[in-house]
């Protein structure tokens, strides 16, 4: 479909996405964490990208973040002091983990762009107080962000993004389901281009494509992709699974993606903002009811309970754990997570992951194996 | 674990005894804790530990456990067991040793007694949350998370807000498991003793900017204890009088903690546990003496914003406020400051694979 080749294109180069955004008078603000409020980035009259890194060799970033620290954040780090982000005119660093505590403060001590934020949200999300400070922090970031564009941000601003993003999400979780009914209608490669260039290209365009996409798809003749159907399913659970090849490996081995549980998938696009009365609180209340990550706390067993309903509603043969080495708050889950699996008897298999590990064929030997024990 | 370099009989201090006994005292008082009625709350290190005091709690700090675990060298053992577990070799090996030595006791004082609630500050990390949810599955207690926003730009109001009110959460909390009335009197009486023992263990820790100084960064490490455990009993505010004084006498006498010293050095990241001897060795063969450290004085980094007087409302910032939570470069002021009181001739960093929060920005506080 040529529509998916404009999101391949645009996550191939994304400094070029920007520069064709500045054209349109937006100035971009970069985030790497799916708690950036970009309702509000993109009410202010800034555009909302999410950063990745292009594992690109690490040589500046060395003289700031040790070896042990994930590849996400040192690659980010490493693009940004070697001047791949120039496009940007700041970022925001809504608080996630250690590792990101960490780096938003080299990142403020060591690049130059104009403007940067820190969103201190809670950690807590379960209290009524947390949901009062989380509506608190999210009025200090409009502020911030008044003072930067020298105008106030109306409700009406606001109302008109979060309608905007919640369109986008929407779309995408109607993709998702689209899949999930129907494996075999889009590949995983492709859906990973959809949902990432979500998070780069200009909305409007974005949304236009999503809408054209859904349509093509929903009008599809779902017989001659039947084959998939009977292809072991497969959910990923993780931080967040950026490279394609994985996909592939999955697909080449027999298997299906039917659904994730991704920082850059469904739980950056999970839940809608309600409308209520004031915009604030309809942001508050879609961050404290999505999924949440495992850096934040909603519950002893939230994230066990959720990977598990996950996986029955996709009606999952088996779950990939896909983490990124380094990465602290889902180590943590992990245990716990492959216990509720275990005790729900769906297989599941751990694949610890850095930028070298791809390139091996160790990975995917172990990928097949897991997948045609399924088969 | 310290005294290492007492070759001589007068180098000596008194004080290593009676701190090893008082901790076992409260260790065993502990073990004993169920048939004398008394409840237990697992507690982090960076945590309010006063209103337990207050209530009667007996507080213990299983951070404290996973250093005494890495100093008699069980460490290795534990972590390969967390590992079977599930828990990678990357994470903190402190909460790797703690969550294993739950399931399969042991260790060097054969496990700690269960807890009966779990009280996690996350002023010093985001892994102490993983930890005390995994603890809270694992013993099915309730838990309890003081959440201390990142201070990047300072102390907001919105920040101030929201942990005062937690502070009330926190004390209602304990008044649900305890099924008992907080005793403000009691509160505020605690809160006294705990600033003053920690006023005091500030001026112990001030000693060393003495030429020579009469102790080092790894006696401090060993003197650290009692202030983690017991602040807010009069037992701390005894103990640290009187190691105070013998501090003091130490200066008086020309006592030094490194027999010829001659370079004064300050350590960041917490201590290596299970090389202390060795380490101190290694400094003292070379006449440097660790004067200072930017660990054992997290303990009153805050102390400035305790008001004794209105204990419970100003505790909420001087937790929020503390060493680690801060931004790295109120960090690297905080150095430049030790280096000019300690009169310092070099940093030495630590990078501590294993603790995430303190080691990335060491490589740009060497710069600032
Ligand atoms: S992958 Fe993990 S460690 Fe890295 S930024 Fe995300 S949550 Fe933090
Ligand atoms: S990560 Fe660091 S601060 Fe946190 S518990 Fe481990 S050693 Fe302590």
């Amino acid at each position: 479909m040529e529509e998916y080749e404009i999101f391949h294109h645009a996550i191939s180069d994304p400094a070029m996405v920007a520069e064709q955004i500045k054209e349109k008078q937006r100035k971009i603000i970069g985030y790497l964490c799916s708690y950036a409020p970009e309702e509000l980035i993109y009410a202010a009259g800034f555009h909302p990208m999410r950063l990745f890194s292009s594992r690109a060799e690490i040589f500046h970033a060395d003289n700031h973040l040790q070896s042990y620290c994930c590849s996400l954040v040192r690659g980010v780090l490493e693009e940004s002091l070697a001047g791949k982000f120039d496009f940007l005119y700041g970022a925001v660093f809504p608080h996630t983990c250690d590792s990101i505590q960490r780096l938003s403060d080299i990142w403020r001590l060591n690049t130059g762009y104009e403007f940067f934020a820190d969103v201190v949200m809670p950690v807590k999300l379960n209290t009524k107080s947390s949901h009062d400070y989380m509506a608190m922090v999210l009025e200090k970031f409009k502020k911030d962000l008044e003072k930067a564009v020298g105008r106030d941000i109306t409700d009406r601003d606001l109302n008109d993004s979060i309608l905007k993003f919640n369109k986008i999400r929407a779309y995408l979780k109607k993709l998702y389901d689209l899949r999930s009914d129907n494996p075999g209608i889009i590949n995983g490669s492709d859906m990973h281009a959809i949902v990432k260039g979500s998070m780069i290209m200009d909305r409007d365009e974005v949304l236009e494509l999503l809408a054209v996409i859904t349509a093509k798809l929903e009008t599809c003749d779902t017989a001659a992709v039947q084959s998939a159907s009977s292809s072991p399913r497969i959910v990923i659970t993780g931080s967040l699974c950026d490279s394609p090849d994985i996909y592939k490996i999955i697909e080449q081995a027999g298997g299906v993606v039917v659904g994730d549980d991704l920082c850059t998938g469904q739980r950056w696009f999970d839940g809608q903002v309600p409308f209520v009365d004031d915009p604030i609180q309809a942001l508050t209340l879609r961050y404290v009811q999505r999924i949440v990550c495992p850096a934040k706390h909603s519950s002893n067993n939230a994230r066990g309970e959720n990977i598990v309903k996950l996986a029955k509603e996709k009606r999952a043969d088996g779950v990939i754990f896909m983490l990124l080495k380094f990465c602290d708050p889902h180590a943590f889950d992990y245990p716990c997570l492959k216990e509720f699996l275990d005790r729900a008897k769906i297989k599941n298999i751990l694949l610890e992951m850095d930028d070298q590990a791809l390139g091996s064929g160790q990975l995917a030997t172990r990928l097949e194996t897991f997948i045609h024990m399924m088969g | 674990m310290n005294d290492i370099k007492s070759d001589t009989k007068k180098h000596k201090m008194k004080s290593a005894k009676i701190m090893r006994d008082l901790m076992t005292t409260y260790y065993l008082e502990t073990m004993g804790a169920a048939d004398n009625g008394k409840l237990i709350a697992w507690i982090t290190s960076g945590g309010p530990v006063e209103p337990l005091v207050a209530m009667d709690i007996l507080p213990i700090y299983p951070e404290n456990h996973g250093a005494m675990i890495g100093a008699s060298k069980m460490g290795e053992d534990f972590c390969i067991k967390a590992e079977e577990m599930g828990y990678s070799n990357d994470l903190c090996s402190y909460a790797r040793a703690d969550i294993s030595c739950a399931k399969f006791k042991g260790g060097p004082i054969g496990g700690l007694p269960a807890p009966d609630m779990l009280i996690c500050c996350n002023n010093i990390c985001g892994t102490v949350m993983k930890w005390y949810e995994i603890q809270a599955r694992y013993f099915d207690v309730p838990l309890f998370i003081l959440d201390t926003p990142i201070c990047h730009t300072g102390y907001t109001p919105e920040i101030k807000k929201y942990v005062r009110t937690q502070i009330d959460e926190y004390i209602q909390f304990l008044e649900k498991v305890t099924k008992k009335r907080l005793d403000h009197d009691r509160m505020a009486e605690v809160g006294k003793l705990s600033l003053e023992a920690q006023q005091l263990w500030q001026q112990v820790l001030n000693t060393t900017s003495n030429s020579p100084s009469p102790m080092s960064a790894f006696d401090a490490f060993f003197f650290l204890a009692l202030i983690v455990t017991l602040r807010g009993t009069t037992t701390a505010v005894d103990f640290y009088r009187k190691l105070l004084l013998e501090m003091t006498q130490r200066v008086k006498d020309g006592i030094s903690a490194v027999p010829n010293e001659k370079y004064r050095l300050l350590w960041d990241n917490l201590p290596i546990w299970y090389q202390l001897k060795w380490l101190s060795g290694k400094f003292a063969e070379h006449n440097a003496c660790l004067v200072a450290d930017t660990y054992t004085s997290a303990w009153c980094s805050s102390m400035q914003y305790i008001d004794a007087n209105n204990f419970l409302d100003s505790m909420a910032e001087a937790y929020t406020r503390i060493y680690l939570n801060i931004v790295i470069d109120q960090m690297a002021d905080q150095i430049i400051e030790m280096v000019k009181f300690y009169n310092a001739d070099g940093f030495v960093m630590h990078s501590n694979r294993s603790c995430k929060p303190y080691s990335f920005g060491q490589l740009d506080i060497q710069h600032i």
